[in-house]
């Protein structure tokens, strides 16, 4: 060979939205120790989420939620072999340097965790360990695909088990996203001061008539049916909190969970896997949670 | 030229890409999930994903030995990452239930590049195309430990730390690389499959 090769890429963008491609059609759950990431694996999630409490829980006990403790990140890395994704504040880029230094595949700048910055996110292109945001909206999505999110999940409202927010969202991101590749180029212009977004990306996803990298749902996803109901609704994959370690038969649950998302578009299978679960979280109805214990609305 | 039908199987991972690769490489590409949907298939293309959720899923929902089936009977299959990892006749740092389709006479380390921190791009010389190296993206990626006599190397790295890595394989008809030709715009890679189908059908 006349030249010696290139030295392999780390951390390129490819690599990270390509990450989150592996994931598609899969399910991603909340686990705060090494004994509930066991069950998730076993029930066959693509990935889990480490976090201190679930977002029930953080709800229920109130106070300031941060990133878990390094040894529960250590102690799920080595109970399972899938990847292992971590929950950091919104803007607290050190909580994600301490993730990426702990060697977790995903990070999840999240609004279930207390902001660390009312005006500004993470600065997602400087780290190696991609990213994933939460977004309500089309042009929420877009400023964090700006910041270098490789990721986008559709907020809902976690914690709760009612999935009518993740249905909002998930309507509303697809359904700008329609609008934007209907509108002529010589439209997109202002559709960008609009969305308040950067006018590059509003021309990519008007042309390709979907974000440019991989989004799922969250927030509020108790049932099978919940799982497979967002599917069909576009997305391309699931988060669910605190559904499954807050039902009666968390083990039964996620495998469930796992099927209806694979047989998404299957009633007869979703029926199959519904049967015999036991009892659902309790959840809460979102009208009677007062705007300031509204997650969604954190992070602009 | 004839445009053979080659199922993705979509129980999760890259399906949409590897199904827009084929078709750009003239192949009828469509999703895959049940059982009785390989039947009228040419072909299967197993994508990247999670291996261990697949390989769960593919056994309650009982699509192994149907699958083995077809891989005996000869026919094509193309896995990428997690699909090289199902074609494997043998798996290091797999679960321990985790069984694999196989047919390709080899042994595979999941993980074996290390965690997403260490997913990496890089230029890859594939034997079939050998006018211009094929871009290589690792994903939490596997390798190929070791090979039997009957199976043909298609790719090493060139690269340190990898150099001499065995990242592209080929027994029969069944072809495996550790790297996502899907996620380039290069359609070499499922060109080169899509015409083993053609000559295999």
């Amino acid at each position: 060979m006349s030249t010696t090769p290139e030295s392999p890429k780390t951390g390129t963008e490819l690599v990270k939205r390509g990450m989150a491609e592996q994931l598609k059609g899969g399910v991603i759950m909340d686990v705060v120790n090494a004994e509930q990431a066991k069950i998730a694996e076993d029930a066959g999630a693509v990935a889990v989420m480490a976090l201190e409490r679930v977002p029930a829980d953080i709800r229920k006990d109130g106070g300031v939620a941060r990133m878990s403790d390094p040894d529960m990140i250590d102690g799920i890395i080595e109970a399972v072999s899938i990847p292992v994704m971590a929950k950091a504040r919104i803007g607290h880029f050190v909580e994600a340097q301490v993730l990426q230094s702990l060697g977790v595949d995903y990070i999840d700048e999240s609004e279930v965790l207390t902001p660390a910055d009312e005006a500004n996110h993470i600065n997602k292109w400087k780290f190696t360990t991609p990213f994933v945001c939460g977004a309500t909206n089309l042009g929420e999505a877009l400023r964090r695909i700006a910041e270098g999110a490789a990721m986008i999940r559709s907020k809902g409202e976690a914690g709760t088990g009612n999935v009518v927010e993740a249905t909002r969202h998930m309507r509303t991101i697809l359904g700008d996203i329609k609008k934007l590749a209907a509108l002529d180029e010589d439209e997109l212009f202002v559709a960008a001061k609009n969305l308040q977004a950067p006018y590059a990306l509003v021309k990519e996803v008007a042309e390709l008539g979907k974000l440019p990298v991989v989004m799922f749902t969250a927030g509020g996803i108790a049932t099978p049916a919940d799982a497979a109901m967002m599917m069909q609704l576009g997305a391309e994959g699931v988060f669910v909190g605190s559904g499954i370690f807050k039902s009666g038969d968390p083990a039964k649950r996620a495998k469930a969970i796992v099927d209806a998302t694979l047989h998404f578009e299957d009633p007869e299978i979703i029926a199959k896997v519904s049967r015999g679960l036991g009892e659902a979280m309790v959840g809460i109805n979102i009208d009677t949670l007062p705007e300031s214990e509204r997650y969604a609305g954190r992070g602009w | 030229m004839s445009s053979p039908t080659i199922g993705v199987l979509a129980i999760q991972g890259d399906v949409r890409e590897h199904a827009v690769a084929l078709a750009e490489a003239g192949a009828l590409a469509r999703p895959v999930r049940k059982a009785e949907e390989f039947d009228d298939l040419d072909a299967l293309v197993i994508p990247g994903g999670e291996s261990t959720t697949m390989s769960k899923l593919a056994l309650s929902f009982g699509l192994f030995e149907p699958l083995r089936a077809r891989v005996k009977a000869g026919m094509p299959v193309y896995g990428s990452c997690a699909g090289m990892i199902m074609l494997a006749d043998k798996i290091l740092d797999g679960r321990e239930d985790q069984e694999t389709v196989g047919g390709i006479d080899m042994t595979v380390r999941r993980n074996a590049f290390g965690r997403q921190n260490q997913s990496f791009e890089a230029d890859v010389d594939f034997a079939p195309t050998p006018d211009a190296p094929v871009h290589g993206v690792f994903i939490r990626a596997p390798w190929v430990e070791s090979v039997g006599a009957g199976v043909e190397v298609l790719a090493t790295l060139g690269a340190e730390p990898y150099a001499g890595r065995i990242v592209a394989v080929r027994q029969g008809n069944l072809v495996a690389t550790s790297f996502h030709p899907e996620l380039t715009g290069d359609r070499r890679v499922h060109a080169y499959f899509v015409d083993l189908v053609r000559d295999a059908v």
